[in-house]
């Protein structure tokens, strides 16, 4: 087939879907074709979507406040980097350190709010397959993410293209497809590969606990910004990653009422400050 | 604020790693609660002196020629195998690249996982009826706002002088100091960097006492 004309290239083009039609795509239109493990309760005829993040690569998503978004671990061998951004003002951003210290914790698992720098809840985390444990912590919000020159010493190549991308270049990817620079990206958590702090303050890499996954909901309208790549402390001398299926289905924030809501008293007063500035926005009914 | 002349006698407060042949160029009393900013050559040495005791000295650090360069606290956490800052920690930013070093440290460990405190992150800690009270992310925001960072600049930042362990179940909290008058550290900055310091006016918790004293800040040359 030519594409030496306009009428060819578009022919080729067009070829190419069905020439594929073996392989899976990635983002699965619809999300109810999904055939993934789901939350009991959950069919994929609920999803409004459904993607695989291959190892390396990443994706960003705009989810209603409300959204349920899981993300899953599918091999156990996936290290999720996740960063959350208020979708209406996104100076307003995962704060981890007022997460860590606000919350009394530094091992995030079900139950457990990641908060804005506005003292708001952005999404609270109902799910965790991993078994996030004191003597095992599956997930950290301690270390970060990749760099460029880091990953470059360790693997030999921290480029996006090449076979051990680096996280911030993956975020600063998936940030400018919302207008937003390497300055909107603050430090961020990861999921799926745990690292424990002994009594003097020494880190130890644990790993990961098999295939996995966690849910979050949205609690204000979000964007979400997800990458596939090793965990910075990943003491393995080959560059580990895998795939993250990504499905979100639609809900309600949390309300008075639900036992999230007064679980502690400090998550309570950021469900009281998230719901009062959805109310004053209009978002609310 | 004072700021002394140049003088070839280093002071008695700067500890000796720093002030041996040292020429000190700026000296200044940080009042309580107060914002202080200043560009520290490269080279160049901050001390930051705890006058009061357990007093939280909350700093953020940029490259001076590209503020996008800023302190990131897992990059610095990344290069070394401790959860604290102390003598030998080297601050990098989110590129992995170093901005300044700690060269000397009297007080023994500090911390970069709290963060600062803020009138939004107050009404969750502590109730809503606190946020009224002044906080570190306004003298971040003031201070910045001087040298063009505004609030996408602000990132987790260190606690000098601010006791934050962490329980092997991850339990973590900010708890009563380790820290004493006059007791100080220094940070020798690796390339020409913007820091901004906010001296800590928290009153609901031990960071500072629960009485905000004044900081000690001198630059040194070597
Ligand atoms: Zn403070």
């Amino acid at each position: 087939m030519t594409t030496a004309t306009t009428t060819g290239a578009k022919a080729h083009a067009r070829e190419q879907e069905l020439a594929a039609a073996a392989e899976l795509p990635r983002v699965l239109h619809p999300a109810s074709a999904y055939v993934g493990e789901l939350s009991p309760g959950v069919s994929a005829g609920d999803l409004v979507w459904a993607e695989t993040v291959p190892p390396g690569g990443y994706t960003s998503l705009v989810v209603a406040a409300g959204t349920r978004v899981r993300v899953r671990d599918t091999t156990g061998d996936a290290c999720a980097h996740l960063l959350v951004f208020h979708a209406d003002q996104p100076t307003e951003r995962l704060n981890v350190a007022d997460t860590v210290k606000v919350q009394w914790q530094a091992f995030l698992t079900a139950g457990h709010l990641l908060l804005s720098d506005q003292g708001r809840a952005l999404a609270t985390i109902v799910e965790d397959t991993a078994g996030n444990r004191a003597d095992a912590p599956r997930h950290d919000a301690l270390f970060g993410t990749s760099t460029l020159v880091r990953n470059a010493e360790r693997y030999g190549s921290g480029d996006v293209f090449g076979p051990s991308p680096a996280g911030r270049e993956l975020f600063a990817l998936a940030a400018a497809k919302h207008g937003l620079t390497r300055r909107d990206i603050p430090p961020s958590v990861t999921f799926f590969e745990g690292v424990s702090v002994s009594d003097d303050g020494r880190p130890a890499f644990v790993g990961s606990s098999g295939p996995a996954s966690i849910t979050l909901v949205a609690e204000l309208p979000l964007i979400v910004l997800l990458a596939s790549t090793a965990h910075p402390l990943d003491p393995r001398p080959e560059f580990t990653a895998g795939p993250l299926d990504v499905v979100a289905w639609p809900g309600a924030p949390t309300v008075p009422g639900d036992p999230a809501w007064d679980a502690t008293p400090e998550g309570r007063r950021a469900y009281e400050n998230s719901t009062a500035h959805r109310r004053t926005r209009g978002a609310d009914r | 604020m004072t700021t002394a002349p140049a003088t070839a006698a280093p002071l008695a407060i700067v500890p000796p790693e720093v002030a041996t042949d040292a020429v000190v160029i700026h000296d200044e009393t940080v009042a309580a609660r107060n914002p202080w900013t200043r560009v520290i050559a490269a080279g160049d040495t901050l001390t930051m002196v705890d006058v009061g005791g357990n007093q939280a000295v909350d700093f953020l650090v940029y490259d001076a020629h590209d503020t996008e360069l800023r302190y990131s606290a897992p990059d610095t956490l990344q290069g070394q195998d401790t959860i604290y800052l102390t003598t030998g920690s080297v601050l990098r930013d989110a590129e992995h690249g170093p901005l300044m070093t700690v060269v000397a440290d009297t007080c023994g460990r500090h911390d970069t996982l709290g963060g600062a405190c803020s009138k939004e992150s107050n009404t969750l800690r502590y109730g809503h009826h606190t946020r009224a009270q002044h906080a570190c992310v306004e003298n971040f925001l003031l201070g910045g706002s001087r040298h063009g960072l505004g609030k996408r600049d602000l990132v987790s930042n260190i606690n000098w002088f601010m006791n934050v362990p962490v329980d092997p179940d991850g339990a973590l909290g900010i708890v009563d100091g380790i820290s004493a008058p006059g007791l100080a550290v220094s940070v020798r900055a690796e390339r020409d960097v913007l820091v901004l310091i906010s001296n800590c006016p928290q009153i609901n918790n031990p960071c500072n006492g629960f009485d905000p004293t004044p900081v000690r800040v001198i630059v040194t040359r070597p």
